[in-house]
């Protein structure tokens, strides 16, 4: 036994400890919290002088050295592709979360198209882009870069999320609602239509919508599979496109500052954009999880 | 008490008198499954087809040298191999103390209305775009990094052996910054994957470790620490994964100049970057070489996620089986 001086002694280091790890756990919260403010910050104070009706509709400049010019056309590129990719991947990840979960289960099929969906997911941005490039664009002979290639490059990297998110989310559906539909004599694929689905939606949806807002803020995917366009472009199947992302990416590293300023305007439209997606998303999960 | 056997009987049995629009509609699923499987195949040979002339080409070098040199034909992806990794256990190093931090504060220290507000924000942090992170990188964080540096650089760099990794001249995009960046980037993800670990640890753990009169660290070293490991070890294997492929931030930040080098205020490149700034003014061999890269890439985060992927499984089945 330790005497009673030594064991006060040790309650005092336990405590000093824990205080210590207390201390750092705040600490890490403020070290997490300061980049995040910071960039909210710049891209706000810098991007919102940028933005105006003209701004956020004019055609893109000829020239990055000029004044003029805005970001209207990529603000179109952006909502084309990721709509284009949503409409692909959403209908392809739900129905296979729908296989994974109400056929598949514990198969083997569904164990192996699980893993892939998992390898699908690790996959670079990048590497999509170079990707599609490969497999769609060069087919084409130069009139490969269009929209609709963007949007096959951002499909692929929303579709394992869509999976992933729409198992569990479809997992989340209670079994006897499942039941009560087959002993009212439903076949599965309607119980699976009228009843597991619709109670999934809201969950769905959410993790869509995550998929989406990230589609909507990548640049590597496009960069080599849409080209490059200074004018509204509505045509996802022909002629070259340009996205917010790309745009920005474009004109961080000009020289000149009516560029730089361009790109923080971009960059604010971009932020608002996703957000906005995040924070949506993030509402209706919260409506489905407290029901 | 009857109690109805929950998915297996019912399911199955429901299947077998499945009519023709049931069939047909479970076909489409599993078709729809089996896409993801097409695409990882489509991936593997239309990029290997594009990148085999400068695979050929180049043999065992292209993974040896570090020589890149488009005029002559020469691509040796090593600089851009050794920036990757240099650059990616960078972030890990910087963003899994923050992380498990941010995680412990979430599942332990939080109440429930601080924890709420704790994961809206890492959520938020996760949605912000690779290449608004490189924009603020490249014209906000550049200058003062590189001052930053250079002080480091005047302390640490007559100490023997480390002093090597903080010698100047030191740049404001360099390896550094691209670490600094991608930690910030990866840090949402492990974050959140460590806390889902972390508060899938049983209370009746907790509670012992409180009965016991542990503090709070002890309670966190004692019960959630043993339980949560191997999933914490798979949540970090992911971040690399996702440091690796990241792309458009780092071409941004580091300063683009592949280098071999011990250096960390130096500015290097790494694969993705060095395919982002440069495909689109290649041809021909060049070409093939930047989509070899990305070969490159792809088969390293393949590795690195599959390693994660299988630490989880073997974790969760063990935390199950320690919670039976």
């Amino acid at each position: 036994m330790t005497t009673s001086r030594s064991s006060s002694a040790n309650v005092a280091r336990r405590h000093g400890v824990d205080r210590l790890v207390t201390l750092a756990v705040h600490a890490a919260v403020l070290v997490a919290a300061i980049p995040l403010l910071l960039l909210v910050y710049y891209v706000t104070a810098k991007g919102v002088r940028m933005i105006s009706v003209e701004f956020l509709t004019d055609s893109l400049p000829l020239s990055a050295r000029r004044k003029s010019g805005g970001i209207g056309p990529a603000i179109i590129g952006t909502l084309l592709c990721t709509a284009l990719a949503a409409a692909m991947a959403i209908p392809l990840g739900v129905l296979g979360a729908i296989y994974l979960n109400e056929y598949g289960k514990t198969s083997r099929t569904a164990s192996v198209l699980r893993f892939l969906a998992n390898v699908l997911a690790g996959v670079p941005s990048i590497v999509m882009g170079l990707f599609v490039y490969a497999a769609f664009v060069l087919r084409f002979d130069g009139q490969g870069r269009i929209a609709f290639a963007g949007a096959l490059a951002l499909a692929c990297l929303m579709l394992p999320i869509i999976i992933r998110s729409g198992e569990e989310m479809l997992r989340l559906v209670p079994n006897n609602l499942r039941e009560a539909s087959m002993a009212l004599g439903a076949s599965q694929s309607r119980t699976i239509l009228t009843v597991v689905l619709p109670a999934a939606l809201p969950g769905i949806t959410s993790g869509a919508m995550i998929a989406v807002a990230r589609a909507a803020g990548e640049t590597a995917p496009v960069l080599f599979t849409i080209g490059y366009a200074t004018k509204a472009n509505w045509n996802p199947f022909s002629g070259p496109n340009t996205t917010l992302a790309q745009f920005i990416f474009g004109n961080a590293g000009q020289p000149f500052p009516a560029a730089v300023d361009r790109a923080w305007g971009a960059a604010f439209t971009l932020i608002v954009l996703v957000l906005a997606l995040t924070l949506g998303s993030r509402i209706l999960a919260a409506r489905f999880s407290s029901r | 008490m009857t109690r109805v056997s929950s998915r297996s009987g019912q399911a199955g049995r429901v299947r077998v008198r499945a009519g023709a629009g049931d069939r047909s509609f479970r076909l489409v699923a599993v078709l729809a499954g089996g896409v993801v499987l097409v695409i990882l195949a489509l991936i593997v040979l239309s990029t290997t087809n594009q990148a085999w002339p400068a695979f050929r080409h180049m043999g065992l070098r292209f993974f040896t040298s570090s020589r890149w040199a488009p005029p002559d034909n020469e691509f040796g992806a090593l600089s851009f191999i050794y920036g990757t990794a240099v650059v990616s256990v960078l972030a890990l190093v910087l963003a899994v103390p923050v992380s498990l931090g941010l995680a412990v504060h979430q599942s332990v220290f939080a109440p429930p209305k601080a924890r709420a507000a704790a994961i809206y924000t890492i959520d938020l942090l996760a949605a912000v775009p690779s290449v608004v992170w490189g924009l603020w990188g490249f014209l906000v964080l550049r200058a003062p990094m590189q001052d930053f540096y250079q002080k480091v650089s005047d302390v640490l760099s007559p100490v023997p052996l480390v002093g090597r990794l903080f010698e100047g001249p030191v740049s404001g995009l360099s390896f550094a910054t691209a670490g600094t960046i991608l930690a910030l980037m990866i840090t949402p993800i492990i974050t959140s994957l460590s806390r889902e670990v972390m508060d899938t640890v049983p209370v009746a753990q907790k509670e012992a470790a409180w009965a016991l009169g542990c503090t709070r660290w002890e309670m966190i070293r004692g019960a959630i620490w043993p339980y949560s490991k191997g999933g914490i070890i798979g949540a970090v294997v992911l971040g690399l994964g996702r440091a690796m492929g990241e792309t458009i931030a780092v071409a941004l930040v580091i300063g683009s100049s592949g280098q071999v080098t011990a250096r960390l205020f130096a500015a290097g490149d790494a694969l993705p970057s060095q395919i982002a700034n440069q495909f689109n003014e290649s041809e021909g061999l060049f070409r093939s070489a930047l989509i070899a890269l990305g070969v490159t890439l792809f088969a390293f985060t393949i590795l690195v996620n599959l390693g994660a992927r299988a630490v989880i499984t073997r974790s969760t089945q063990h935390a199950h089986g320690a919670a039976r």
